[in-house]
């Protein structure tokens, strides 16, 4: 089957659908991969795993470091700084740390070499294993305005994997959602049967479609009636892999921190053929691409 | 003594604006010499930080107090670097704030208001 790295994104319009659910569970069906929890302003997924063997590394970016001996106070920095992260006040260079997007850009236009570069930690990566699963999550800490570069990094360290991986994305069309459609080969949109999930997806479909990424709707908690979401995949030719239906028993499993496809063969052999589906889709699509 | 408020246009009928970083002007009043002068906000259109960089220019401008509806978080950063003080607006009316500035009637903006910067 399949020989390389293939990375599957798993995303949603808002949060609550279900990216986690799916994510955690199709990573347990396949075992033997890699499950990255790109959601680093909440990340869940190891709430489900409890990762043994768990280690942690640091994220830093660069921010400035004034010399206030050396600054003369040109302003040349505060007024090139895109993101207005400097002031001048008092005779004083200031910086908002929470600003500044680390681009650079003011130590490199100083004329008196008064701004240097600093490490800031924003946030981390805890690496851990659940079996032959590696259990990989982004944390982003409060206040920080993008975790663009935790994500960034968790790919780079994640480069040499020939691995399957699970990428859990951020919910929503932001940034962090659309760094992780970046690398993806293949996207999992994950909708709601209402007329908010469809809205929802939308938003999403529109920036898969942008990179040009092969996708496929699963629609969570679905019921028979019509709805929104159906008829927005219908009109736009979207292949709907799979409908989970709306479940108490598996709500409750989920919500207390169990993976449903561990512990009631039912739910295994629904992921199992989710993930079946999935994979044949990305073969489809590497044959007709090559 | 400057008081500055935030605008929607270059005229007393206009509004007083419900954003202070992307106002579209600043009125400044000079009591001593009883001048107006509106000043285009160059902040407005900023990617993010607009409320950093108009109150920057605000502190370059000299002002003393600055009558307004809300104020960020990072507006506040700067302002509190300085003797500024910051009071809060009533309606829309940028008349009837300046007379209850001057009349003692406004209260001082106590409230500092998350920024409504773009995140992502």
């Amino acid at each position: 089957m399949l020989d390389r790295n293939i990375k599957i994104a798993i995303l949603s319009g808002k949060g609550g659908t279900g990216k986690t659910l799916l994510a955690v569970n199709l990573a347990t069906v396949s075992g033997n991969c890699d499950y990255l929890d790109c959601d680093v302003e909440e990340p869940n997924g190891f709430l489900f795993f409890k990762p043994k063997n768990v280690s942690e590394e640091v994220v830093t970016v660069k921010i400035p470091n004034v010399d206030q001996g050396l600054c003369d106070g040109c302003r040349i920095c505060v007024n090139d700084c895109r993101y207005n992260a400097l002031f001048y006040i008092n005779h004083k260079l200031k910086i908002l740390p929470e600003m500044c997007h680390s681009c650079g850009v003011c130590s490199y236009v100083c004329p008196q070499n008064a701004i240097s570069e600093q490490d800031k930690a924003i946030g981390k990566i805890v690496k851990g294993e659940k079996g032959d699963i590696n259990v990989i999550t982004g944390m982003l800490n409060v206040k920080e305005h993008t975790g663009i570069p935790i994500i960034k990094k968790m790919f780079a360290n994640n480069k040499a994997s020939d691995r399957l991986s699970f990428i859990d994305c951020a919910p929503g069309s932001s940034c962090m959602a659309m760094e992780c459609i970046k690398e993806a080969d293949y996207c999992i949109i994950v909708s709601e049967p209402t007329l908010f999930g469809a809205a929802n997806l939308e938003m999403v479909y529109e920036l898969v479609q942008i990179f040009e990424k092969p996708c496929g709707v699963i629609i969570n908690k679905n019921t028979d009636c019509e709805n929104d979401t159906e008829k927005y995949c219908a009109n736009n030719k979207i292949n709907i892999i799979s409908r989970i239906a709306f479940d108490h028993d598996l709500g409750k499993l989920n919500s207390k921190g169990l993976i449903v496809a561990e512990i009631n063969d039912k739910y295994h052999q629904m992921f199992d053929k989710i993930l079946k589906d999935v994979l044949r889709e990305i073969d489809d699509e590497t044959i007709t691409c090559s | 003594m400057k008081i500055a408020i935030p605008v929607d246009n270059e005229s007393m009928e206009a509004n007083v604006s419900v954003s202070f970083g992307r106002s579209t002007y600043f009125l400044i009043y000079e009591t001593d010499n009883q001048k107006f002068e509106y000043f285009k906000n160059e902040a407005a259109n900023s990617q993010g930080g607009a409320g950093i960089k108009a109150a920057q220019f605000l502190v370059d401008a000299n002002i003393d107090i600055l009558l307004t509806p809300r104020c960020g978080e990072n507006a506040a950063n700067v302002f509190s670097e300085t003797n500024i003080k910051l009071y809060q607006t009533r309606g829309t009316s940028i008349p009837y704030n300046l007379n209850a500035y001057l009349g003692g009637e406004l209260m001082q903006l106590k409230e500092i208001g998350a920024s409504l910067k773009h995140v992502g």
